[in-house]
């Protein structure tokens, strides 16, 4: 993809801080990223960390982006260099006509190699053993000191990052004056050896108003405790973990009654995900909204219970949130592998619903969807979000809540309903939607039942009937159908120019797409956009890649596991079917899509005889 | 097999409980199990513990896992809700129905195969979260539904039916429930529904992870000479360590008993459990007594039954929570939901 000028780059680069993990960068990165923010900059947070508590290399990218693209870049233009290890890599990543900037504490003339990159020596660890007492305190205040110095390179307002401070250390005064401090050490050694500010840097803006900084993790917490689930169960797997967390704060602070103290939500940390799992599939069928957070391994070890929930029609909400696989993989870095093993989890003729969301705003809007859905479907619902959604910072237009929702809790039959009915039978459908009718415990006489995973008729009885074994689960086909219509549609973006080039994509990948697709419409290159957002298909899918010669699939695993999806779950050829695939762990940047639909697509003609 | 229904017929002089109710209403479909099976006497002392608790079926939740014994849920009681969950996870489930709604009784009915084996893990968590069930084991040292093989309860020594000698240890579900820390725990066997009833009763009474381990010969594939969970072998080697009478809540003790004799333990609805105490050694209230006599005893190739220790005061899984006595699947949605300006709040510190 096409770099800009670097004189054409004023609120438009990409800042790579690497540091090593458990010396409080984070703290400083958050601050940065912030402070662009509220200068009305758009900003995107990536955060590239080990599986690890402290010691080992870690990155945080920060992409300044006047045009709010969402993806990463792909790029470093400035790289803040604090990890010795890594110098000789850091220094490799940096953009022709970037800036290295590295702690002179300690000169390095080996990283003077580079023609095309301005090095920047800062004594930081001097600085901060100057002017600050004790180790553990001057490594906090290194990790600070870097944040002085790009402000006065970048241009950042010292203003917004001593308000942001103050916010942060507002019962802990000696905190933020020592914070202050360091900052202004860096500010200072900075203008008063460069030439500040740098061409790449940051001029205020008024694009971040009515905007949010958020993980989607914490955007799906929120849209449990607004969908009024109560009953949380789990297991600790990175990177979910953080879901539960945020849900176990917002139930502090929102679900605690004010009149007796109680809780009105139960967490459960579980033994394991067989457990967790089971312990959603009771609550639910027992009517609480209950729900869970798991990553791959986790999913893997839910699937027999989701058999079950599938058969015997009990609902859950799994949240998803996928790592690099396949096994342990690499569990802090991100991927779209689990859509397989999510849409078909169990064995026999199982499909589970699936939901794909593209970004927190999604996360929080498909939480409330997904408790909704199951429900309604009587179903697992599976919101396959991943760690570059869940745990990344994102720039969303703050959420909204419609105060006159109301839970759709589908086909459950309270008391007087069931006085009124003869008899109850559990598997019956009678509206012809697949949909048949639940009770809750503890309710009526009439409604009891037996719950199993064995063979059952559609009157709730144990079966080794063929006839009657199939009359459920042709039902469940029907339910299925029924899903489909119920599911969010895809997002359909078409090119202002006709074009027979559609790319398909899904989760986080979009944020890739959309902006590749502005960049290729520049080069002439024309594209329609469809985003899958939920499994079974709704019924645009089929359509959209039937009417392009060409669609490029863009998703982040190995195996191109959307496109074999599309191809059994739709009637399209697969020669209409084209990967683009990102699986290294590492989000999906714009240039990756851009240059593989530019490698086989040209303005010009495209090239009829690539396709397939 | 394919489901039949039992005609319910009930003479006009069956005696009814306090609800109108005869012991029919709280039978179930008719048993698939094998004549003679430990598994349906226990089912019939179910059904008679909650016809002489006069439960509402409707409260009653029946859990299981896989097996012949978790098959038995749907034997007893049909007016309740069932759950026949997968191999060995019933106690998940249990915990996620008594998460949702507290207010119901919970009775789940397990094996020694679905409990030792599979479930270990989540029988341990159960009760490490003071679970508020009755969780009955139907232990016959033996997978019937496969065929025969081994259980993990299996004795060092015993045969299969085919000659096969077990030379593993087995697991006793009892002494493993009493050093995590159970709360209520007892010993019966399937041909003593005089001793099982009133165990049953004080187990839904008492707040907490209720274990009854209950020997249950299975008369197809363990009850031969050489099995040490056959009939004749249970009959002779399990002797009453501590008896077990119910004592409803607002009823006197009938009986008077001297100094010693028999220890009233108050369960939290003012229901009691008298312990008569055949040995005057055993205290059913002291953990490490009753560890140590059982394991004695064993070594003696005697199983200790009755109530063989009970807890009083540990919290359970709500207490511990601290949620509301309204069960959680009952709180209005209006009480759940923040609100929009809540919401704003909450973004505020994203901004």
């Amino acid at each position: 993809m096409p770099v800009a000028k670097t004189q054409d780059r004023v609120n438009d680069f990409v800042v790579r801080i690497a540091t090593v993990n458990g010396t409080g960068s984070a703290s400083a990165n958050g601050l940065l990223m912030k402070a662009i923010f509220r200068s009305g900059v758009p900003v995107v947070g990536k955060n590239y960390f080990p599986s690890n508590i402290q010691g080992l290399p870690t990155w945080y990218e920060i992409r300044v982006t006047r045009d709010a693209h969402r993806a990463r870049a792909g790029h470093t233009d400035i790289m803040v260099a604090l990890n010795a290890e890594t110098y000789a890599r850091d220094l490799a990543e940096v953009a022709s006509g970037g800036y290295f900037i590295y702690d002179s504490t300690w000169p390095r003339a080996a990283l003077l190699m580079r023609d095309d990159v301005t090095v920047i020596g800062v004594p930081l660890a001097r600085l901060c053993n100057d002017n600050f007492p004790g180790v553990r305190t001057r490594i906090l205040m290194k990790n600070i000191c870097y944040a002085g110095v790009l402000a006065a390179l970048c241009n950042l307002d010292l203003e917004i990052i001593r308000a942001l401070l103050a916010e942060t250390y507002s019962k802990k005064p000696k905190l933020l004056d020592a914070n202050m401090k360091a900052i202004q050490l860096g500010y200072d050694y900075a203008r008063e050896h460069f030439s500040c500010p740098l061409p790449l840097h940051v001029e205020k803006m008024d694009a971040t108003a009515g905007h949010i900084i958020i993980d989607g993790n914490t955007a799906a917490a929120l849209g449990c405790v607004y969908a009024g689930a109560t009953v949380g169960a789990w297991y600790p797997i990175t990177p979910s973990t953080s879901l539960m967390d945020a849900y176990k704060g917002f139930c502090e602070k929102l679900r605690i009654d004010p009149a007796t103290g109680r809780r009105n939500y139960i967490m459960i940390q579980a033994e394991d995900e067989l457990a967790s799992i089971g312990m959603v599939l009771g609550a639910a069928w027992n009517g609480t909204r209950a729900f869970t957070a798991t990553s791959g391994p986790g999913l893997s070890l839910m699937q027999e219970f989701l058999g079950l929930a599938y058969y015997a029609e009990v609902p859950a909400v799994v949240f998803n949130i996928q790592r690099v696989g396949p096994s342990t993989g690499m569990p802090t870095r991100t991927q779209q592998g689990d859509l397989h093993s999510a849409a078909y989890a169990s064995h026999g003729d199982t499909r589970q619903v699936c939901l794909y969301p593209a970004n927190p705003e999604e996360c929080f809007e498909f939480a409330v969807k997904a408790f909704d859905l199951t429900e309604r479907l009587q179903t697992p619902v599976l919101v396959l979000s991943d760690l570059d959604i869940g745990m990344n910072d994102w720039m969303c237009p703050e959420f909204e809540w419609d105060d006159s929702y109301q839970p759709d809790r589908g086909k459950m039959l309270d008391a007087e309903q069931l006085a009124k009915i003869d008899r109850f039978w559990r598997y019956y459908d009678h509206d012809n939607d697949g949909i048949p009718q639940r009770t809750l415990p503890g309710v009526h006489p009439k409604g009891a039942y037996f719950t199993r995973g064995s063979g059952h008729s559609q009157y709730g009885a144990y079966t080794e009937d063929s006839k009657e074994y199939q009359v459920v689960v042709d039902r469940l086909r029907k339910k299925w159908l029924t899903a489909a219509r119920l599911l969010p549609k895809s997002v359909v973006e078409r090119s202002d120019v006709k074009t027979e080039i559609g790319i398909v994509s899904l989760g986080s990948g979009d944020a890739a797409v959309r902006e590749a697709r502005g960049r290729l419409a520049a080069q002439g290159i024309h594209t329609d956009y469809l985003r899958v957002r939920g499994f079974p298909f709704s019924d645009d899918v089929e359509p959209f890649l039937q009417s392009h010669r060409i669609n490029f699939v863009v998703e982040q695993n190995r195996d191109a596991q959307l496109r074999s999806l599309l191809i059994m779950e739709t009637g399209v050829e697969k020669s209409r079917l084209r990967s683009i695939l990102h699986y290294n762990g590492m989000p999906i940047p714009a240039s990756y899509v851009y240059d593989g639909v530019a490698a086989v697509i040209t303005p010009e003609q495209p090239k009829a005889q690539l396709v397939g | 097999m394919t489901f039949m229904a039992k005609p319910k017929i009930t003479h006009p002089e069956m005696p009814r409980n306090a609800l109108g109710l005869t012991r029919r209403d709280y039978e179930g479909v008719n048993s698939t199990l094998c004549a003679g099976c430990g598994h349906d006497s226990i089912t019939a002392a179910i059904v008679e513990a909650c016809w002489l608790d006069a439960l509402l079926p409707q409260d009653v939740v029946k859990l299981s896992g896989i097996g012949c014994s978790s098959k038995t849920t749907a034997y007893f009681v049909s007016g309740g809700h069932g759950f026949n969950s997968v191999h060995g996870r019933m106690p998940s489930i249990a915990t996620g129905a008594n998460a949702a709604n507290r207010k119901l009784t919970y009775i789940g009915v397990s094996g020694d195969g679905d409990t030792l084996s599979i479930g270990l893990g989540q029988f341990c968590h159960a009760i490490r979260r003071n679970l508020n069930m009755v969780y009955v084991i139907e232990n016959n040292g033996v997978y019937g539904l496969t065929k025969g093989q081994f259980s993990a309860s299996a004795d060092i020594g015993s045969t299969a039916k085919k000659g096969e000698v077990n030379n593993q240890p087995p697991i006793d579900p009892v002494q493993l429930a009493i050093t995590l820390g159970v709360s209520f725990v007892a010993r019966s066997f399937s041909g003593d529904k005089g001793q099982l009833v009133p165990l049953l009763q004080a187990a839904m009474h008492h707040q907490g992870f209720s274990l009854i381990d209950v020997i249950s010969p299975c008369v197809t594939f363990n009850d031969h000479e050489g099995s040490t969970r056959s009939y004749a072998y249970t009959r002779e080697h399990y002797e009453e360590m501590v008896h077990t009478d119910f004592v409803p809540p607002a009823r006197e003790i009938a009986a008077d008993y001297a100094p010693g004799e028999a220890l009233a333990v108050s369960m939290h609805d003012g229901s009691r459990v008298l312990l008569r105490k055949v040995d005057a050694q055993y205290d059913a209230t002291d953990r490490a007594v009753a560890l140590q006599t059982i394991q004695q005893r064993l070594k003696q190739g005697e199983y200790l039954t009755g109530l063989l220790y009970i807890g009083s005061d540990q919290p359970e899984l709500h207490q511990l929570n601290a949620t509301p006595d309204l069960p959680l699947n009952q709180v209005p949605y209006a009480k759940l939901n923040p609100g929009p300006q809540a919401l704003a709040q909450t973004l505020a510190k994203f901004r």
